[in-house]
């Protein structure tokens, strides 16, 4: 009852020996992730906090068996040590990294085409199946296990819904942040589609916000083949255009890519929108009140 | 980041791309100096060009022909100081510091070439129309079959067959042709090799005795990638930016400064804008958006701080904080000192939840300040709303 991620997750860290990066392998070890290792150039051979670290991610994957790995590098070296993953057949990548200059990511994106890999972010929180598996740097103690899945561009905006559900007892099978660049690797249309044909996922939760096409992309895909409902939220509904709001693809430009676009595709589809970033919560249990009650 | 149309011709006409002769100026003296140049090398004409961070200058009156040296100095005194208001600089205009002055060109075509990410794709796309002179968003939104495509593959760049194809849809004469491609590709070079995010030649022409010309250009850069482009880092103007906007830009906080009275301080660049959306539901306007990131430190959320205050409009703040890598405690020591350090009069209203909640709010109920509690979103919004009017 979760996409992506779960007990047979074994995971290592691109840029361990960090201070996020030990930080965060801590916290997600704490959560029950299998945290098997890390890779910092020029490390390998030593030990860090216990766990054993490589100088390739090749190595690592050899010797721990590890099909997930998590990035905390710098931006300059990110898209790198997304490649390298990728190289190394690492099965899902999830890069927490934001800054990556977007040239850099347009060749990473080039390079994973035809790849096994699946990569999740730049610029993203990660990805938490609770119970199983957190990836990343969301704070475990909000989530409760469940039948939700949910999928946004912004990482605080995801704790938000996640929070909103659990303390009206709704639980998640998944959480994903897919990131908030211009370019990403996992996008809407992905995750929507793994929680679809997730059986243990009931509802689905996607939070979008202004900039790019991918919420309008994603609203017609699930009208024509998601029969699960999906409650949506677009955030930026008042934000001015041509500003970059933060996040290096939250920006309206040349009049597209505002809220009100997006809002309107969403409820085309009969997604049940929530106008409130307050409300997704109780939008969703007013869109299926079984779940609140079970 | 954002350039100057002269700081963007330069570096173009690096890469060989063909600009107009001309100079950038400060002042009357210098600008007559220019025109007397350009006459002298055997110009017909000049045009006087206001240099601001915003399109729509020609009808500003931001863009002028004279044909003397005379006319000349007299637009560029009128010019030189003058407060452009065009519909991207809002209402307050721009004051104008620069001109350049270019020779005039005997225009046939007016046509649009651009380079911008296509986010769909992920790859670099080429774009032209024969509607010259015409914002790219009108003729989208008029005509999109009239906008031509090339992708660029990453690492291979803008193929000559690629301009060719693109060349010969403009309907440019044949004469042009090996022109335009060896324009085109020195384009796309100069956007690969200096992480734009955005070139637009509006318009690039053609001249009656078959030359090619970029007439304007437009250049932004990639704030993440300036990191490897030191010399074009150089190339920013402050001037051109609101000054809280640079200042919080010194301490990588991400700060726009808005029209309201609610100040706002949020992690996460969507819970930010969402905090936004539901002020104005509250029926309250924010004054800013400032996302201070996910691993912001004790000083930056003091900068953050000192930076939100700094903004007379400011009646009311509130600090809505749901923590994943910034974590509560660091939060709550960062305002506590801030507020200290500023001698803050103004209501704060606080919501906040995520990594060592607990820790910072006891932090807060220790400092002896007086914080307004709130236990959600909704909550939040409305007391700070309800502060700023002034509403105990």
């Amino acid at each position: 009852m979760s996409i992506l991620v779960d007990k047979s997750t074994r995971l290592i860290v691109q840029g361990l020996t960090g201070r996020e990066g030990t930080f965060h392998a801590k916290a997600s070890q704490e959560y029950g992730t299998k945290v098997v290792g890390g890779v910092t150039p020029g490390k390998g051979g030593t030990a860090h906090e216990g766990w054993p670290i490589f100088n390739t991610v090749g190595e690592a994957v050899a010797k721990t068996g590890a099909n997930a790995t998590v990035i905390f590098v710098p931006p300059p070296g990110a898209a790198d040590a997304i490649m390298e993953a990728a190289d190394a057949g690492v099965p899902l990548i999830v890069c927490i990294t934001e800054g990556i200059p977007a040239q850099d990511m347009v060749k990473a994106w080039e390079f994973l085409k035809g790849k096994k890999s699946r990569l999740i972010g730049p610029n993203c929180p990660g990805i938490i199946s609770p119970g199983k598996c957190k990836i990343g740097i969301m704070p475990a103690r909000i989530h409760k296990e469940g039948n939700v899945g949910i999928v946004s561009r912004s990482g605080t905006l995801t704790y938000e819904a996640v929070h909103q559900l659990t303390v009206r007892g709704i639980g998640q099978s998944t959480a994903i942040g897919i990131g908030g660049d211009p370019i990403i690797g996992t996008n809407f249309i992905d995750a929507i589609t793994l929680f679809n044909a997730d059986p243990e996922t009931e509802a689905i939760i996607m939070i979008g916000e202004i900039g790019g096409g991918a919420e309008e992309a994603a609203a017609e895909y699930i009208k024509a083949n998601v029969k699960k409902p999906v409650v949506g939220f677009i955030a930026g509904q008042t934000a001015p255009p041509g500003r970059r709001m933060g996040h290096a693809g939250a920006i309206i430009s040349g009049g597209k890519g505002t809220a009100k676009e997006k809002i309107a595709a969403m409820k085309a589809a009969d997604i049940h929108v929530a106008s409130s970033p307050a409300d997704i919560g109780e939008t969703l249990v007013q869109a299926m009140p079984a779940l609140a009650k079970a | 980041m954002k350039i100057h149309e002269y700081q963007g011709k330069a570096i173009l006409a690096r890469y060989g791309v063909a600009v107009p002769r001309g100079r950038m100026v400060e002042s009357v003296e210098e600008a007559d100096a220019a025109t007397r140049e350009l006459f002298h090398d055997g110009a017909s004409g000049v045009v006087v060009k206001a240099q601001i961070h915003a399109g729509g200058r020609g009808k500003g009156g931001g863009v002028k022909i004279a044909k003397s040296v005379q006319d000349a100095a007299e637009i560029a005194a009128n010019m030189l100081g003058m407060t452009l208001v065009t519909h991207q600089t809002g209402p307050e205009g721009k004051k104008v510091q620069r001109l350049l002055i270019e020779e005039t060109l005997p225009i046939a075509q007016e046509l649009y070439l651009g380079i911008v990410l296509d986010r769909g794709n992920g790859r670099n796309v080429f774009m032209a129309s024969a509607a010259g002179g015409m914002e790219i968003e009108e003729v989208a939104a008029k005509d999109p079959d009239a906008i031509i495509k090339e992708h660029i593959t990453p690492g291979v760049g803008l193929q000559a067959y690629q301009a060719r194809k693109i060349a010969f849809k403009l309907g440019l004469d044949t004469k042009y042709i090996s022109g335009a491609v060896k324009f085109m590709m020195a384009l796309a070079r100069a956007a690969e090799d200096t992480d734009a995010s955005l070139v637009e030649i509006n318009p690039f022409i053609t001249t009656t005795d078959g030359r090619l010309f970029a007439l304007d250009a437009k250049m932004n850069f990639d704030d993440n990638a300036l990191y490897r482009h030191p010399d074009i880092r150089e190339l920013r103007d402050l001037s051109e930016e609101d000054p809280l906007e640079v200042e919080a830009s010194k301490y990588a906080l991400n700060y726009i400064k808005l029209d309201g009275n609610v100040g706002c301080m949020v992690n996460g660049a969507g819970l930010a804008m969402a905090t936004m959306d539901i002020i104005q539901y509250a029926g309250g306007m924010p004054a800013n958006f400032l996302d201070v990131g996910g691993g912001a430190n004790e000083e930056q959320v003091t900068h953050a701080f000192e930076i939100l205050l700094a903004d007379k409009n400011v009646q009311a703040v509130l600090i809505n904080i749901f923590g994943g890598i910034l974590r509560v405690d660091t939060l709550a020591n960062g305002v506590v000192s801030a507020a200290k350090k500023t001698n803050i009069h103004l209501p704060i209203v606080l919501r906040l939840e995520g990594t060592n909640v607990e820790q910072g709010r006891e932090i807060l109920k220790n400092s002896g300040l007086n914080f307004i509690v709130a236990h959600n979103m909704k909550d939040a919004a409305e007391k700070v709303v309800a502060a700023a009017k002034g509403v105990k």
